[in-house]
């Protein structure tokens, strides 16, 4: 039997199929999949911030887009995935709410849908599909099985990236 | 004690001290709020919690339950955010009692429910403010609300990712106006920039 495992806000988690990782509630954080379709290995990050080395703070690396995929990647690694094969999927960074506001603090989840991009890019990891933006929350589910993410909103249809 | 802090290390004086804030601001709430509804309201004593994250959503019903949140940025000798959250049920049961309909009355909220809601917000956080500029003599000017409703976790990731950059811990004031039916859980969240912690705490002359 499957089972779900919860990634909370600032945390990540990999887990083998059947296996479901599932991130409850995503605002302006994003959460971060990273998948062995051969292997069927899975990793999910929920991210709160772009990068690690503007904080005083950076002890948690789940929190941070930078820390979090490098943590994932050797945790998946050691779980027997191999690197070149990952791919990824993305989901979050809204804006929550309406601000007119242009500044940084403001823009916060387009800056970490940015972040995870560039880095996810830089790694070579393709992004298979994504989710983000927009000015709703997600809540989504990952079935290493076959590699569907499942995105669930208030008042929407849920639908699979 | 050193002239910087950090969140993680705040200590019961201070944690007394912002439950004190609360106390009077959320005094001050229940007042504009009694005026407004033009009937008396009763308020619970705040209770001041430090909370990881992981935690935060699960006081407002878990990470999915639909609540709504009213923002205010804040400026002026402190910078930082507010924010006003409460159960979508109690948001409710607020906005009945303004218009003066049947308390049971659960029907979707309409424009004139929703831009009711966004100025007791605004009414209820300008309060908590005020005390809070009064007791620090510190001049704090808010932004106009803003408000959202959706999932607890996606509506705490704004506040918490303004407390992540200090920390991972969350400050929360619980108030409750109102009772049985009536009853309305309302929650501040004051995310002041790390310096103007120092600012606060130092004016209340907790250090320096």
């Amino acid at each position: 039997m499957a089972e779900t495992i919860k990634v909370g806000m600032a945390d990540l988690k990999t887990c083998m199929a059947p296996n479901i990782l599932t991130t409850l509630g995503l605002g302006s954080c994003v959460g971060i999949v990273l998948y062995d379709p051969l292997k069927k290995i899975s990793g999910l990050a929920h991210i709160m911030l772009p990068d690690s080395t503007q904080i005083r703070n950076n002890d948690n690396k789940a929190k941070f887009a930078d820390t979090a995929i490098d943590v994932l990647i050797n945790e998946m690694v050691n779980m027997g995935a191999k690197k070149d094969r990952l791919v990824a999927k993305l989901a979050g960074g809204a804006q929550m709410f309406a601000f007119s506001s242009t500044n940084d603090l403001m823009r916060i989840g387009e800056r970490n849908v940015e972040a995870s991009k560039r880095i996810l890019n830089q790694l070579g990891i393709k992004i298979l599909s994504e989710d983000t933006g927009a000015n709703y929350g997600r809540t989504i589910e990952f079935y290493s099985e076959n590699g569907d993410l499942l995105i669930k909103t208030i008042g929407k249809d849920s639908k699979i990236i | 004690m050193s002239d910087k802090m950090d969140f993680n290390e705040l200590n019961e004086i201070h944690i007394d001290m912002l439950k004190e804030i609360g106390n009077i601001g959320a005094g001050n709430a229940t007042t504009a709020l009694s005026q407004l509804i033009n009937k008396k309201i009763d308020m619970g004593v705040p209770k001041v919690n430090i909370l990881e994250f992981k935690d935060l959503s699960e006081i407002l019903g878990g990470a999915e339950n639909p609540v709504v949140g009213i923002l205010l940025n804040v400026e002026g000798q402190i910078n930082g955010m507010m924010m006003f959250v409460l159960q979508q049920s109690s948001a409710h049961n607020l906005v009945n009692l303004l218009m003066g309909r049947d308390l049971d009355d659960f029907t979707e909220f309409t424009e004139m429910d929703l831009s009711a809601l966004n100025e007791i917000g605004n009414i209820i956080a300008g309060a908590y403010l005020s005390s809070l500029s009064s007791l620090t003599e510190l001049k704090i000017i808010a932004s106009v609300p803003y408000m959202a409703m959706d999932m607890a976790g996606a509506i705490l990731s704004v506040p918490a990712i303004e407390f992540g950059k200090v920390g991972d811990k969350a400050l929360l004031i619980q108030t409750d106006f109102g009772k049985g039916k009536e009853e309305v859980k309302g929650y501040f969240i004051l995310i002041p920039e790390m310096e103007s912690y120092n600012i606060i705490l130092n004016t209340l002359g907790i250090m320096g």
